[in-house]
This record gives C-alpha cells, structure tokens and sequence, in this order.
C-alpha cells in the first residue's frame, strides 16, 4: 500500500462537501414540495407525485442521461447557463446536482409522511386563532414534523454520499474536483489498484453504517422528540 | 332555502346561519340564528353537529349558504365570499383539545397573540389563565396536563384570540366524570361573561340543558326544533325531537274530544290540560313524570291513573327505571308498555306492595305531537 501521506485524499472530501450540498439542496426542495403536496389533491398532484418519486426507482445512468441533455450545452438550462458565461457539466458543481436529484425522493417521502402525520386538528386549530398558512407551517406543522424530516435528511445525506451513476454521467472523472469516493473506487479497479480500492469501500462502508445505525438510534433508541417524551 | 327559524322573539340576532351542505349519508341543510345567549345543538352521532360546526368556523366549505356574524359576512356563496378560518374571528374548543404539544401551555395561550409586546402578551395569558383557574400550569407541557387542565387551557387560548363567537364542539365528552363535572361548571362560568354567540354541541341532554338557555335539535342534517330549551322539552314538536330529548314513553293517539285522546299502544283514554289546539298523532310522557298512586283506594274520579304490572326493573345509584305493563299482568314476552324513572327513596315505600299497582299520567306533563 502506498505510505499514508502520498495517498490522495480528494475523493473523500469532495464525497463529505458534495453530499453536504446535496443533502442541503434536497433539504429545502424536499421540503417545499412536501409541503405543497400536503395541501393540494387531485390528478396534477399524482402526477408531480410521481415525477417527484421517478428519480428513486429509474436507473441512475438514466437520471444522468436527462441530467446531460437539460444541463448540455444544447440543452435549455445549459444554454441559459452559457448566456451567463458558465457552464456546469464536468464540474464539482454537477456532482451537487447528480446527487441532490437521485436523493430527492427520499428527502421528499420522508418530509411527506413526516407532514401527513400531523394531527390536521392542531393545524385547523391553529388557523381558527388567526395563523396564517405559513405560520401554521412554521409554528406547528414543521416542528412536530421535525424527526420524520431530519431522518429524511441522513437518508438523502447516505443516498448523495454512495451516488455514483448519475454522477459519473454529469461530472465525469476528474480527480480532485469531480471524482468523488464511489468514482474513485470504480477507475482503481479499472486500473487494478485493488489496495486502493478496498480502502475506500471500507470507508464507505464506514461512513454510511455510522449514519444509518446513528439515525436508527436516534429515531428508535433515543426516543422522539422533547415534548413528547415523558 | 328555508326561512331563518328564529329562536324567540326580539333576539338581537349576532350569528345568522344558512348552510347546505351535502354529506355522504344526507345533506345538512340548516338555517338558525343565535344571539349572545348559549345554544346547546343536540343530536345523534352523525347528525352533522361537528360539520356545522366547521363550516362556520370555516374549516370546511359549504356548498351553499350565507353566513353573518356581528356586521361582518363571512360567506355567501352566491356572492363569492369566503372568509377563510383564520380571518372570522370564531374560537373553537374541541373534542380532543387540540393543544400543541411543541408549545408550553404559555405559548398555546398566546400563540394568537403575536402582535403585543412581549410585556402586554405574557400578562395577557396570565390573565387568561387565572380565568380558567389554571394559572399555576403556565410552564408545562400540554403532554403532562390532565384532559380536563388540557381543556380549560384550550379553553383560555380560544379566548385569548377575543372571538367574536365560540363554538364548542364535544368538550365534555372526552373526560371522565369527575373532570366533566369540574369543566362543565367552568363554561357555565364563562358563558356568564363571554357575552358573544356560544354555539356547545353534544349528544348528551343533559349537558345540552344545562349548558344551553336555548336549544337547537339536529337530526340527520336538518333542524328538528329550535327554541328555549324548557319549551322543547316540556313541549317536544315531534316524536323524533321528543326521542332525541331523552322521552322514554310515546304512543300512538287520536283525539276523541277536545280534552281527551285514545292511546293506541297503551289502550287507555288519557285527559289532558290544557285542551287539544292541534292535530294528534301521538301523546308522550317523560319517564319521570310518571306518578305512583300510594293510596289503595281510588276515588272513582281520580284522572288518567291506570292498573299496572312490573316487568323488569334496572338500578342507578339513587334511581330505579321499572318497566311497566298496563291494565293486564306481563306474559313471557317481556313487553311494556311504559318506562317509569323513580328516586329508590320512593321506591323503597311502595315496592313490597301487592300488584297491581296504580300509575297515573298527570295531565299537566302529558304533551300531543301531530303525525
């Protein structure tokens, strides 16, 4: 194995800042759309309930392929983005984007059950004392569905962490500013250092394990939140 | 639309209501105005109370109607206003109190508060605590009150908003009896100075009677009566409303003369005072109203007393309700004819007496409803 300090170690911090971004992005999306959704019913809202949940269940080179043509330089957002001088697609920024849209979902189902689950007689009581929508939502809807929104974020944050098809598609290979941890692991097999390789499946491993059994203690183990508990 | 049923005479008219509206089961179709005394709305589970309710409180839309409160319209659908909830000006107390459990009891109260200073806000929910005797649960967490403290705090919350009228939808109904009885005298308290239109819904009489000067009886989506509350029940227009008003003993009845019906069901001819003024089609008497003869010896005069057998009997701590047979002893069938609520005081004189026994429908608490 190469000796500790030639070991390039890019791919974990530009993984932990993407997935940082990412989880930000998704975050307030999530969220937005979640909310939105919580008050509106009808064939529209299936609709965008679905186009919402696609990213989840459609192969990640398939998001990265769409992810290409809209932020290409044909494509509208990229052209938009050339008029404005820049361009994305290749560099750390696209890994933001791979990661926030294959995320998304997750953030989005979990802020949704989170909001479903609020007792709607707090909201409409709520409303009778003179709160306006937004404040319905600030005061009372997010706070108590606060647990079920922060869980949905450690989702999306160990979903944008182990991103790599979209990604790979949008951002490429290009080390120290695009390649992130599961990129690095697939061009070390590719160039048969399997040392290199291994070590960074293990902290993948690592990584993801301790965010997931965290949020497992901190749903189940700990309990839920302040006010509810005895 | 129907026209208002109007509750009484020379009420200065402070919440109008004409809503229609259409349920799975029936469409509730209601029209009434209150003023600033309470109103007790009365029915059945399912008679559509708590969805009158929300749509004056503006949580749910009516698919007609009109709503007046004070000056203020607050729906018209034919002229395309909707109030939303938040703008009415209306508290509403619930069922399950519908406290935030994220927010102390301090906070609950002043939430509709946001506008006054921190100083004038925190001596406002003082205020508003003291009122509902429970100022000492100020800091606490609604999670660690007792359903009737979580209760008079909602209860001080809605009217920390200073509604311009309070709807109260089961409020009683969740708590036991003790803590019932505690709330219960604290609206009494508060209606006494919170003089805006109180609309309190319950399936309970008793609390309907107690809670409201005047009474408004939903059955399946319509008004089955509307009026002071010692008229209805003293008086009930129907036999749905004399059902729903807790009557235990009505039958069938046509007149013979202007002072005398037929019984059909209880076979007897039965006096009344005062006279016939409308059409009959069935007579009731409250279980309570019924009279035992303690003297053996009937004077031939005597009115509307009639030979009877007990059926069956069944205890409350101070009450016992017989069942009872008339003019003929019970057969195997367990049929009676009527229902008779007596304090065990009275029972216990007359129990060990042979039967038959001698029952008497009084006329003064006898009432005749048409159809």
């Amino acid at each position: 194995m190469a000796p500790l300090e030639a070991t390039d170690w890019s791919p974990l911090w530009i993984s932990l800042k993407t997935s940082v971004a990412a989880t930000a992005v998704t975050l307030i999306a999530g969220l937005a759309a979640a909310a939105w959704r919580d008050r509106h019913k009808g064939p529209v809202v299936a609709l965008l309930d679905g186009i919402c949940l696609l990213p989840m269940v459609l192969p990640p080179t398939v998001v990265g392929f769409f992810l290409l043509l809209l932020f290409g330089r044909s494509g509208p957002i990229g052209r938009l983005l050339l008029q404005l001088g820049t361009t994305v697609i290749f560099s750390w920024p696209a890994t933001v984007i791979a990661a926030a849209v294959v995320a998304f979902p997750l953030m989005y189902l979990s802020a949704r059950a989170a909001l479903e689950q609020v007792d709607p007689r707090l909201l409409e009581a709520a409303r009778t004392l003179g709160a306006s929508e937004w404040r319905v939502l600030r005061k009372i809807a997010l706070p108590l569905a606060w647990p079920g929104v922060l869980a949905g974020a450690i989702l999306s944050f160990a979903r944008a962490l182990g991103e790599f098809g979209a990604t790979l598609m949008l951002a490429g290979n290009i080390p120290g500013r695009t390649a992130t941890i599961p990129i690095a692991i697939y061009f070390a097999v590719e160039a048969d250092d399997m040392r290199s390789a291994f070590a960074w499946c293990a902290a993948d491993v690592v990584i993801s394990l301790a965010l997931l059994s965290g949020l497992y203690y901190w749903t189940h183990a700990r309990g839920p939140a302040r006010w509810a508990r005895r | 639309m129907r026209g208002v049923l109007r509750a009484g005479p020379g009420v200065d008219m402070a919440l109008e209501v004409h809503i229609e509206k259409s349920l799975a089961e029936f469409t509730l179709d209601v029209s009434f105005a209150a003023d600033n005394e309470p109103l007790g709305i009365l029915g059945p589970s399912g008679a559509g109370k708590t969805m009158l309710l929300r749509c004056i409180a503006g949580l749910d839309e009516p698919n007609r109607g009109r709503i007046l409160l004070g000056d203020h319209t607050l729906l018209d659908t034919e002229k395309g206003v909707h109030v939303p909830a938040r703008k009415r000006r209306i508290g509403m107390l619930f069922q399950h109190y519908a406290l935030f459990p994220n927010q102390s009891v301090r906070d609950n109260v002043g939430f509709s508060l946001g506008r006054l200073s921190r100083d004038e806000r925190e001596r406002r929910v003082r205020a508003m605590l003291a009122g509902v005797h429970a100022a000492e649960l100020e800091p606490r967490y609604p999670r660690h009150l007792s359903g009737g403290e979580q209760q008079r705090v909602a209860l001080a919350r809605a009217l920390a908003s200073e509604p311009e009228a309070l709807l109260l939808d089961e409020p009683l109904s969740a708590l036991d009896t003790h803590l019932r009885s505690q709330m219960e005298a604290q609206l009494q308290q508060t209606f006494l100075t919170y003089r805006s239109p109180t609309l309190l819904v319950t399936h309970n009489i008793e609390e309907a009677y107690r809670l409201g000067a005047r009474l408004l009886v939903l059955s399946r989506g319509r008004v089955a009566a509307l009026g002071p509350r010692e008229e209805i029940f003293r008086q009930p227009p129907n036999v749905e409303v004399a059902l729903l008003t807790g009557c235990k003993n009505i039958s069938r009845a046509r007149a013979v003369s202007d002072s005398l019906v037929e019984a059909i069901d209880w076979g007897c001819r039965l006096r009344l005072r005062p006279a016939l003024g409308q059409p009959v089609g069935h007579v009731g008497i409250r279980a309570h109203h019924l009279d035992f003869t303690e003297s053996f010896d009937l004077g031939a005069g005597e009115e509307n007393v009639f030979p009877c057998w007990l059926v069956s009997s069944s205890e409350t701590p101070f009450r016992i309700t017989l069942y009872l047979r008339l003019h003929k002893p019970p057969d195997d069938s367990g049929r009676y004819d009527l229902q008779a609520e007596v304090f065990k005081e009275k029972w216990e004189r007359f129990r060990d007496r042979p039967l038959p026994w001698h029952v008497r429908l009084a006329p003064e608490w006898l009432f005749v409803m048409p159809g």
